[in-house]
């Protein structure tokens, strides 16, 4: 599902973000990306959700190499993959409701199905309830079940998260990655940027470690999880 | 195949495009898809304008006051050249009342008797661009004379009548044309015994200059206020994509393509555009509708029935034609510089 090979990301401004990455994630898996920060772990994901392009090597996600594409097909690849963001990234206008539909609205869903769906994804993470409310009214654990949520409405195979558990308390951020554990059992492949270590090491799923741009640990094929 | 279940079902085109079965054909084969999904993806397409549409008069709706100045501006700077396009159209409608009173007069040579001046009539009148001729003897020119310029005493001390036969010759209306009435004005010069021909309408000639004028001026002005309309949707949707910034950002993030983000700016162009146009219309007809009164009284004055025309159905389908075409164009200016710049960070 993801592949990197010998990728690496330097900025304008100079020093490398990212040198000789090589990973390799099957459909299916799920695994934690940690390190400090800066280590690179945020321009890791942004290769993944096409904000960024990697300056050399090759990143291949859900069979499309990424090198090779071009502007007009970014938004279709982006359908396919779910990214929840640690600021949520929520339209602070529109209604839970309108923000979870979004994904829909966009890809041209009928309307009694985006109503369907999104009632259901709602469901999922418990906020069905509070689909009338503005973002703004919702706590920080609820939002980020709302970016959740409107990430996995389209029900994408991949799922990528930036610390969605940043700004939670040790309660709340079990919660949410049994959710996406519970995502990750249905099939979805899931891959979490943290560096709540406890957390982590609590979940027992494969875990990448970066280091100043290099993966230094967890790197390799499917199966082979470290201890 | 995918073509076949298109036909099959063509009213549930998307039930088939769950992304969880179908995902990995998805991706690749996105444009193809689109393409061959037929009457099913055509609906969806109107089905996005149709929100995009509702969806961007909302905003215009949302925001009264902003939207309202601007539609005013709109409105001003198309008034204008409708206004003074209606103020030309009358003046013409006006002249074009005096073209039929298109009239030469032949003053024929002192001395020539009243019946040899009634031949020349006869000979005139035979001719296939004349309406009618007039013949007034010097007897007659002679009495009008007394009875209207009140120097009728100064005439007593005159030995003779020195006023000449004065034919006055009215051509037929197809002759009166400016370019085709100069022509007879010759002919009519060269007959014998024809000491002056004049026709009273240099006048008339100059004041069709005057208003081709008028006319050019005022396509001026309608190309430098489009232009100006141009500017202010482009300026009002520069700023509405900037104050949408974080949204746009946000579509982009969960896959929406550029077109499903210029729409609804591109309709909010549009409904500014007509709606401006519909301002325009409305100042015009009102304007008109002040100017009434007083036109009214000046044409009674001048014994005259005119009375003072609209702007006529095709000019208010002109308008709010031009309106919505250079709102959408300016919102598709402005679109097309500023929507690439925002990319997610």
């Amino acid at each position: 599902m993801i592949h990197f090979e010998n990728v690496g990301k330097r900025y304008a401004e100079g020093g490398e973000a990212l040198s000789g990455i090589n990973l390799q994630l099957d459909v299916g898996e799920m695994a934690f990306l940690t390190g400090h920060s800066g280590a690179g772990k945020s321009t890791m994901l942004k290769l993944i959700g096409l904000i960024e392009r990697a300056s050399y090597g090759q990143v291949i996600i859900n069979g499309k190499n990424f090198s090779k594409l071009g502007r007009r097909h970014i938004p279709y690849v982006r359908r396919d993959i779910g990214i929840i963001f640690q600021n949520h990234k929520l339209l602070n206008d529109r209604t839970v409701f309108d923000n979870v539909a979004l994904p829909l609205v966009i890809s041209g869903q009928p309307h009694r199905d985006i109503q369907r769906r999104v009632h259901a994804s709602l469901d999922k993470v418990g906020l069905l309830d509070k689909e009338r409310m503005l973002p703004l009214s919702l706590s920080g654990g609820e939002q980020q079940r709302v970016g959740i949520a409107r990430a996995v409405v389209n029900k994408p195979p991949l799922l990528v998260a930036d610390e969605p558990t940043g700004n939670l308390d040790p309660a709340l951020s079990a919660e949410i990655m049994n959710l996406f554990a519970e995502f990750n059992q249905v099939g979805v492949t899931v891959l979490i940027a943290s560096h709540d270590i406890d957390l982590i090491t609590r979940m027992d799923k494969r875990v990448l470690v970066l280091d100043k741009g290099r993966l230094v640990d967890g790197a390799g094929e499917q199966g082979e999880v470290p201890q | 195949m995918v073509r076949q279940a298109t036909r099959r079902s063509p009213r549930r085109p998307a039930t088939r495009i769950t992304p969880s079965d179908s995902s990995s054909k998805r991706g690749a084969s996105t444009g193809t898809v689109r393409r061959s999904r037929g009457k099913g993806w055509l609906r969806g397409y109107f089905k996005s304008h149709f929100q995009a549409l509702f969806l961007s008069l909302g905003r215009v709706s949302r925001n009264p006051l902003s939207s309202l100045m601007t539609i005013a501006v709109i409105g001003i700077a198309l008034a204008l050249p409708a206004g003074l396009h209606v103020a030309l159209k009358n003046v013409q409608g006006v002249s074009a009342g005096w073209e039929d009173t298109v009239q030469i007069s032949l003053f024929l040579n002192q001395g020539i008797e009243v019946a040899e001046a009634r031949r020349i009539v006869e000979k005139i009148s035979a001719m296939p661009s004349i309406e009618a001729v007039v013949h007034v003897t010097p007897q007659q020119a002679l009495g009008e004379f007394r009875q209207y310029s009140g120097f009728g005493d100064a005439l007593e001390v005159l030995d003779e009548n020195p006023l000449p036969n004065v034919l006055l010759v009215r051509p037929t209306k197809e002759a009166s044309e400016p370019l085709l009435v100069e022509p007879l004005l010759h002919e009519l010069r060269r007959l014998p015994s024809v000491e002056m021909a004049q026709l009273d309408m240099e006048w008339l000639k100059r004041l069709y200059a005057i208003m081709a004028i008028g006319e050019r001026g005022v396509l001026v002005l309608a190309v430098l206020l489009a232009l100006a309309v141009l500017l202010i949707v482009g300026n009002t949707i520069r700023l509405a994509i900037q104050n949408r910034r974080d949204e746009i950002e946000v579509q982009k993030l969960i896959g929406a393509t550029d077109a499903f983000i210029q729409r609804p700016f591109l309709y909010s162009g549009l409904w500014q555009g007509v709606l401006g146009a519909v301002m325009a219309w409305l100042l015009v007809t009102l304007s008109l509708w002040l100017l009434h009164g007083p036109v009214q009284q000046l044409s009674l004055l001048y014994n005259s029935s005119f009375s003072l025309g609209s702007l006529e159905p095709v000019g208010v389908l002109v308008v709010l034609a031009a309106g919505g075409l250079l709102g959408l164009l300016g919102a598709w200016l402005a679109v097309g510089r500023h929507l690439r710049d925002i990319e997610p960070t």
